[in-house]
This record gives structure tokens, C-alpha cells and sequence, in this order.
């Protein structure tokens, strides 16, 4: 139990996928002008995060192991993230429609986020069980969503900010998302091995 | 055989990938009434939200569904009216084409300030300290959010107050949702007069803070032939769908707090 919360809590402080392991970095600076569209990208990345995870482990498992094809992972997963944002915009649109306008253009956007595609291949780098890859892909997908809502904030702030004028706009975004990202590096002990 | 094996897992994976999501889309197909597409087509596509719905997809749904009138659409105006009107086959409401206005007179010459304020230009951030410099609380805060929130250049501020420029506003409504102090309404274009005060304070404070303030006197109240202004308070109003554009109000206003709002030629002051 204790290597399990240890896992989910490492994935979302420790190895924050966006502000320790740079990924996902487009989503990171797109959608966090708002703290609502945030937090929409978040959700739809956080299910299919999950369940891409599960998808890809098996397709590894009993697939891509078997015939000893281990070096087609990248373009194997992609294909199964690719045909699966697709799918769960289908069922939402049928079953949930207010979730499906809700996420609106994010759930598409997601097909080409690459935190998405790394947490699949690190699950299958680091060799973790069927249930410590779900695990940690949902841990992975709540630090998306901390370190998105915070910076959201932070932006937030930034629009009533008295900023030099060579500084407006890019420039301060990607100084303030450097300053987050050297915040979050004072998780990096928070497990001594 | 061993050199065509990877062609053959990812070949496959993708036909039953495709094959899986052809089938997926065929059992969870939700019907689009075609009139939607039809309707959305014709529609300005800003997704501006100046219908009350989400979106133009929520606009269109909602014509089709019945919830929206055909005229709903304020960007888009008579003539996307009538082509989503000619879509449902039904005859379209003449639409009256809608203006925003700016409900303050206080330029820098009518309106006394309270204090010098140097802090970041933005209404917002302004009217946070002791509701804005200016001596009236209710009045503009001259800053600009309107002009920055405006798509069409359509606002400018001048001595110190927002002002629309009619011919460029397309009724969107992005300027209202901007102003912290809401002293922008939208109003029908027709309309030519207004009373352009939002504070509910009593004669003499506004006479204090403003000179060109409504008092609350009702003398225009009582000269309207056909009884389109009311009294709300110590406030004046126009209801413009009353409204015959006579002009007898503003000529016994004391306070000059009414006035004909054609912002091309006329200056505020």
C-alpha cells in the first residue's frame, strides 16, 4: 500500500510530468490563460491518461513482447492514443454530452500531447506491474493538473501586473513557468531511496 | 516473414483501430438534425457568446430545437437572420439592430477627481482603489477595458469617458462584460436619447461630484409626450422601446445629463 501512494504522490510532486520532466509543455502554455479551461484540459488528460496507460501496457504485454517487436512501442502508441482520444470523443458525445462540451477542443488537442505518450513508455521502461502503470499515469495526470491550475493562477495574476514592456506577453509566461518549475525542484528529496 | 512482421502488427493494429472506431461511430451516432449544420453555416462563427448561448454551435442547436429565435443572432443581424429564418421556413422577426452605449458623462471637465492615480491602466485595478479617481463612484474610470476588450476598434476614450462608435459596434456585447463600474447597456440603434448618468445617489452629492449628473429632478419625466421616461430612484431612465426621439427631455434638463447620443459627429462635451 505505502509503495503505492509513494508511487502516485512521487508521480505528481517528485517527477511532475510538466515542470520537472518537461513534458506536455504545449497545453502547459496554451490553455493555462484561464483557470477554467485548465482545469477542462486537465480532466479530458487525466482520463485518457489513465486509460491509455492500461491500453498500451497490455498492447506491450501480449503483443509488441511476444513477437519481439519492443522497438515499434513509440509508433504502436501512438496509434493507441490516437484511435483512443477518438473513441472516448465518441462515447462522451453520446453518453455524456455536457462532459463533451465541456472539454470541447482539449480532447482532440490530446491526441498530440506528449505527456500522454511518455508516461505510456516510461511504464513500460521502468517495468511496472499492470496496476502501478494505471497508478501512476492517474498520478501523472493530477500533476498536470496541479502544476496547470497553479501556473493558470499565476497568469491570472500576471494580466494585472505592472510588466516592462520588452517583457510582456511570451516572455514573462515562459520566466514565470521557469520559476514554478524551480519550485517544484524542492520536491526532488522528498524520497530518499 | 520475419522482416514483414512488424508491417503486419502495426498494419493490423491500425485496420482494427479503424474498423473499431467506423463501428464505434455507427452504434454511438448521435443525430445531427441537418438544419443545424445549415444553420451553423450561415452563422458569423466569432463564438462570441452574444447570444446566451455557448457558442455558434449552441446557437444553432438551440434555432432548431426552438429554444432561440432565428433573430438571436446580434452579429450576424437582419441578414443572417433572414437566411437562418429561410432555413427553418419560418417568416423572420424584423431584427432590430442593437448598439452599446456608455452611460456617463463625466469627462474630465464635468466630473471632479478624487485623487491622482498612477497604478497600471486598467479599469479594474483602478476602480479597486476607493472606487477610481474619479469623484463619482458610479461613473466611467476612463482606463480602457472597453477598447481593449472591443474586437471591431469600435470604443475610444476621450477626456476621460468611453465612448462607442456606432457605425463599427456590432452589438457583441464583449464591452459590458469588460466595464467593472457596468455602466454600458445595449440599447436599440433607433434610440437617439439617453440619459447618460448611472448614479443613484441623491441630487445634491451628484451635483457635488459631476456637473453633468441626472439630479433626479423628473422634470424630463414629467415633458415626455409619451411617457417613456421613469424615475428609478433619484435616477432617470429611458425605456427605448418608447422612446419616439422627440427631444423635448434634453431641452429641460438642467444638468445637460441627457443627451443625443450620436457619437460620430457629436464630441461628448
Amino acid at each position: 500500500m505505502r509503495e503505492f501512494i509513494v508511487l502516485v504522490i512521487g508521480a505528481i510532486l517528485v517527477e511532475n510530468f510538466v515542470v520537472a520532466k518537461f513534458l506536455g509543455i504545449c497545453p502547459f502554455l496554451g490553455v493555462s490563460k484561464k483557470l477554467e479551461t485548465a482545469l477542462g484540459m486537465s480532466g479530458a488528460v487525466i482520463f485518457v491518461m489513465t486509460i491509455a496507460s492500461a491500453v498500451t501496457w497490455i498492447l506491450n504485454k501480449y503483443l509488441l513482447v511476444t513477437f519481439g517487436l519492443g522497438y515499434l512501442q513509440t509508433i504502436a502508441f501512438i496509434l493507441v492514443i490516437a484511435a483512443l482520444v477518438q473513441f472516448v470523443e465518441i462515447v462522451l458525445k453520446k453518453f455524456i454530452p455536457p462532459l463533451y462540451r465541456a472539454l470541447g477542443i482539449y480532447l482532440p488537442l490530446i491526441t498530440t500531447n506528449c505527456a500522454v505518450l511518455g508516461v505510456a513508455l516510461i511504464n513500460i521502461q521502468r517495468e511496472y506491474s499492470f496496476a502501478k502503470s494505471v497508478l501512476y499515469s492517474f498520478g501523472a495526470g493530477l500533476g498536470f493538473t496541479l502544476a496547470l491550475v497553479l501556473f493558470a493562477g499565476v497568469r491570472e495574476r500576471i494580466e494585472y501586473s505592472d510588466i516592462p514592456e520588452s517583457l510582456k506577453g511570451l516572455p514573462i509566461t515562459l520566466i514565470a513557468a521557469a520559476l514554478v518549475s524551480v519550485s517544484f525542484f524542492g520536491f526532488q528529496g522528498l524520497f530518499s531511496k | 516473414m520475419e522482416l514483414l512482421m512488424p508491417a503486419y502488427i502495426i498494419g493490423g493494429l491500425g485496420i482494427v483501430f479503424g474498423l473499431g472506431l467506423a463501428y464505434a461511430s455507427k452504434v454511438f451516432e448521435v443525430k445531427v438534425d441537418e438544419k443545424v449544420m445549415r444553420v451553423r453555416e450561415v452563422l458569423p462563427g466569432a463564438n462570441c457568446g452574444a447570444c446566451g448561448q455557448t457558442g455558434c454551435d449552441g446557437f444553432a442547436e438551440g434555432v432548431v430545437g426552438g429554444t432561440c429565435a432565428a433573430n438571436g443572432c446580434p452579429v450576424g443581424g437582419a441578414q443572417v437572420a433572414a437566411q437562418i429564418a429561410s432555413i427553418m421556413g419560418v417568416e423572420a422577426a424584423s431584427l432590430e439592430s442593437k448598439v452599446a452605449r456608455v452611460m456617463c458623462n463625466g469627462t474630465f471637465s464635468n466630473c471632479s477627481s478624487k485623487f491622482q492615480y498612477s497604478g497600471i491602466e486598467d479599469c479594474t485595478a483602478a476602480a479597486n482603489l476607493f472606487g477610481g479617481p474619479s469623484a463619482c463612484s458610479y461613473g466611467c474610470v476612463g482606463m480602457g477595458n472597453c477598447v481593449r476588450a472591443c474586437a471591431f476598434g469600435a470604443i475610444v476614450v476621450e477626456h476621460g469617458v468611453a465612448k462607442v462608435i456606432q457605425s463599427k459596434c456590432t452589438s457583441c456585447g464583449k464591452c459590458i462584460q469588460s466595464c467593472p463600474k457596468k455602466i454600458i447597456t445595449m440599447v436599440p440603434a433607433s434610440n437617439e436619447y439617453a440619459v447618460r448618468c448611472m448614479s443613484p445617489d441623491k441630487g445634491n452629492i451628484v451635483r457635488k461630484n459631476c456637473t453633468a449628473g441626472c439630479i433626479g429632478c423628473a422634470k424630463c419625466s414629467k415633458v415626455c409626450p409619451v411617457n417613456a421616461i421613469k424615475m428609478k430612484g433619484a435616477l432617470a431612465e429611458i425605456d427605448p422601446q418608447t422612446c419616439i426621439n422627440c427631444g423635448e427631455c434634453i431641452k429641460v434638463c438642467p444638468t445637460g445629463s441627457i443627451n443625443r447620443y450620436f457619437c460620430e459627429q457629436q464630441s461628448i462635451d
